[in-house]
């Protein structure tokens, strides 16, 4: 009796694939709840679920054809995210957004075979900017290359100009992702004449005495850090423990949220990070969250995300692929697009300042063009400053340009050598 | 009644030592190999060759590995993730220096590369014993998680440190990079795994096999009686980490795609192993499968049950299976210490004697 019952929910179970419903737009989403990375996942998460179920409640889905959501967890761990894109990739899926650089590299290749795009925002392969080569694969509107090279841009802004002789040191998460700043600051570091010394801080990087301790030998002018997870907020208070002037202190985008700064408490204050789109509730979007979404007992997680930097963001990618695939139903004439046409939105994608104010976020993000030689957008960021005594985060500059000469000449050689080893010939595909 | 022994007379040496004495058994055997090569490959589908069957053969090699120098040697081993590691790492190199090399020998070349590396942090298994062996090899899961990391020399000087295999074929069919089916990776990986399973079977049951058990139940007794613990001990290095770094090469070229030592082939991976290992039952072949499909395919099906038909939330669910499989490892030990072989073994004794056990 027992086997028998135990080998019907085996034989339930092994018809995994869920059936394919007619007429909805597939968003999967590909979270991390659980696991050392939680703490930056779940919020992304909640922002982008909402934000698809906003347009859900508010409008009927896009252009009048519901949105399906799926999510899968993969933990941050790319075998997980490999999982979890073989059970999607058989129902149609849209896009796809792994929110990991890690399992981005995994499915760069996997995407391109099957016709899926893939949206990395602001993290996964930089040299996905050459969308001759990388055809579905998208990182607008910025990228680390971008980054850096705004961090440094604003650093020599307050240096009148010159960073010679100055000592840089990188702070990084030992992966795929922290190290892909790096050649672009050591380049920099050659035409700008600063001194770049970069530290690595292995995964998950709650153990950090032996870095923050050649921090203080070593007595950099700067540190910048390219940090996810529990590593940012060790980080952090290692740095008020050494008294590392916190102005003198910058992370990316990804190392830029509350909970990263708020354990170190006080001794936070003034510690600045990239901002790649505004944060906090003083949008008219929110509004309609509110009513659509919260109201609705409908908020994704606990739904005490709402504002955060980083719900802040998954909001934003979820705008952009909502974007995206309006501008496909615009582009083919067909309400219920496929993958392939998603891509053709997505590589046709215009966001203007008017259209995010439309959207109830003005000045929300850079307004930026795709094209196909450009999936990077514009690579504007600016930057914030904590604030520990209110707990905000401040912007204290406007949008700042990369040096994008020097960056596309880095991606052209990046993607060509792509390109030779798998054997792609560079071309649009529209 | 399932296993019908009268009659069942062997009338040679070679009949009454062969792998599987039992007719039923044997049976078995055949109609399984039988059934994972003329009918998987056209009943499974993609997500289930990608997802579940694929790691599930990967890590049954792995398990075979450490179970030959762990479970027969007695040796314990805390580097299977860094020797996993070298055979990607040798793999991906032989890869990209020699295009025109069957994929094939690139995997066997890769794990004689890794054995050599197993032989060498193997050393030190001459001097120290037990638990501070196990400090020994993780020595070695650091030191070369650390070389691969910070060598660019590794990784082609690729600016992220990310390996990637390129597409590789086997008699026309890609079997590596994003173009191969999931049916030809399938097929990769079995071939390896039923020619690595005959290996360790029948070199435990012969001359090496005897040495390696010598050893583990008493060394001085063994070198007493003429074994060399200096060859018993090194071969079981190597056969060891030949099998581990096959497990390494097919990870990384046919089921990941890419890879990068430190997340792919941390300590954790290492432990998994392990795991895999002492719940199958040390000092069995057909432990290390029985531990790999728990530890790999059991996560699996158990989300796929939670989410997909309970529907379930997907956090909620991942935090009840880390639970739910610790649980059952506990249970498992506690009512069956030697794994589950053991408990398989006490099920086919009974099998044979029913309906009359007495």
């Amino acid at each position: 009796m027992k086997m028998t019952r135990l080998a019907a929910v085996l034989a339930v179970t092994m018809t995994a694939a869920a059936p394919a419903l007619a007429d909805t737009l597939h968003f999967p989403m590909l979270n991390y709840r659980t696991g050392p990375f939680a703490p930056g996942g779940i919020p992304f998460a909640d922002g982008y679920q909402d934000y698809l179920t906003l347009i859900n409640e508010r409008d009927g889905g896009i252009g009048g054809v519901p949105i399906r959501m799926t999510e899968c967890e993969t933990a941050y761990n790319t075998e997980r995210g490999v999982e979890c894109y073989q059970s999607i990739r058989g129902d149609n899926p849209l896009i796809i957004q792994p929110l990991s650089t890690g399992i981005t590299y995994q499915l760069i290749p996997r995407t391109m075979e099957d016709r899926v795009p893939m949206h990395t925002m602001g993290y996964g392969r930089t040299s996905a900017v050459n969308g001759e080569v990388f055809n579905w694969t998208f990182n607008y509107p910025g990228t680390y290359w971008d980054g850096a090279s705004v961090i440094i841009n604003y650093l020599l802004d307050e240096n009148d100009g010159s960073l010679d002789g100055k000592k840089i040191v990188l702070l990084y998460h030992n992966s795929a992702y922290g190290r892909e700043p790096i050649p672009t600051l050591t380049r920099l570091s050659e035409r700008l004449g600063y001194q770049f010394i970069p530290i690595a801080v292995d995964s998950p990087g709650q153990e950090q005495g032996n870095q923050w301790l050649q921090i203080r030998r070593e007595r950099p002018d700067y540190v910048l850090m390219w940090g996810w997870g529990v590593m940012n907020s060790v980080a952090v208070q290692e740095a008020a423990n050494i008294r590392f002037n916190m102005n003198n202190f910058i992370g990316v985008w990804w190392s830029g949220s509350e909970q990263d700064v708020m354990p170190a408490g006080a001794g936070a204050h003034g510690y600045r990070s990239l901002a790649m789109h505004g944060t906090g509730r003083d949008y008219p979007i929110y509004d309609d969250i509110q009513q659509y979404v919260v109201d609705r007992g409908r908020a994704a997680g606990q739904g005490d995300q709402i504002g955060t930097v980083l719900y802040s963001r998954g909001m934003y990618a979820a705008m952009l692929a909502v974007e995206a695939a309006r501008t496909a139903q615009e582009i083919h004439g067909v309400a219920n697009i496929t993958s392939e046409m998603m891509r053709d939105g997505m590589a046709n994608l215009s966001i203007t300042e008017e259209r995010m104010a439309e959207l109830g976020l003005p000045g929300f993000g850079p307004a930026f063009e795709v094209t196909c030689q450009n999936h990077g957008g514009s690579g504007a960021a600016m930057i914030q400053e904590w604030d520990a005594n209110n707990r905000t985060w401040n912007l204290i500059t406007d949008w700042i340009m990369p040096d994008r000469e020097m960056i596309m000449e880095m991606v052209m050689e990046d993607s060509l050598a792509f390109a030779a080893e798998s054997n792609i010939t560079p071309g649009c595909l529209n | 009644m399932i296993y019908r022994e009268a009659g069942d007379f062997k009338t040679s040496y070679g009949a009454d030592n062969q792998t599987f004495p039992i007719k039923g058994d044997r049976f078995a055997y055949y109609l399984v190999l039988a059934f994972a090569f003329l009918v998987m490959p056209f009943i499974i589908n993609d997500y289930w060759a990608n997802a579940i069957v694929v790691p599930f053969l990967i890590y049954a090699i792995a398990a075979l590995g450490l179970n030959i120098l762990l479970g027969y040697c007695g040796q314990l081993s805390l580097g299977t993730g860094a020797f996993m590691a070298c055979g990607a790492y040798a793999c991906y190199k032989l890869m990209v220096a020699f295009p025109g090399l069957n994929i094939v020998f690139v995997i066997v070349l890769a794990g004689l590369v890794t054995a050599g590396v197993g032989v060498l942090f193997g050393l030190p298994s001459l001097r120290i014993k037990g638990f501070y062996l196990a400090v020994a090899t993780l020595a070695a899961q650091f030191f070369l998680i650390w070389l691969f990391t910070r060598t660019p020399w590794f990784y082609n000087y690729s600016p992220t440190g990310m390996i990637s295999a390129p597409t590789r074929t086997v008699l026309g069919y890609p079997v590596t990079g994003p173009q191969a089916s999931a049916v030809s990776i399938y097929l990769l990986c079995l071939v390896f795994v039923v020619a690595l399973a005959w290996l360790a079977r029948n070199m435990t049951r012969g001359t090496l096999g005897r040495k390696w058990m010598a050893i583990r139940d008493m060394d001085i007794a063994a070198e007493i009686i003429g074994v060399n613990p200096l060859m018993a001990k090194l071969s079981a290095f190597a056969v060891s980490s030949f099998f581990v770094g096959i497990a390494g090469a097919l990870f990384f070229a046919a089921y990941l795609g890419a890879a990068e030592a430190g997340e792919a082939f941390g300590i954790d991976k290492s432990f998994l192993v392990l795991f895999m290992v002492i719940v199958g039952g040390l000092g069995s072949v057909l432990g290390s499968f029985l531990g790999a499909a728990f530890l790999i395919v059991g996560p699996v099906l158990l989300k796929l049950l939670l989410v997909n038909q309970l529907g379930w939330s997907s956090d909620l669910a991942a935090h009840l299976e880390i639970m739910i499989i610790g649980a059952m490892i506990i249970i498992f030990l506690i009512m069956e210490p030697h794994g589950l072989a053991a408990l398989w073994r006490t099920i086919k004794e009974k099998l044979r004697l029913w309906p009359f056990p007495h």
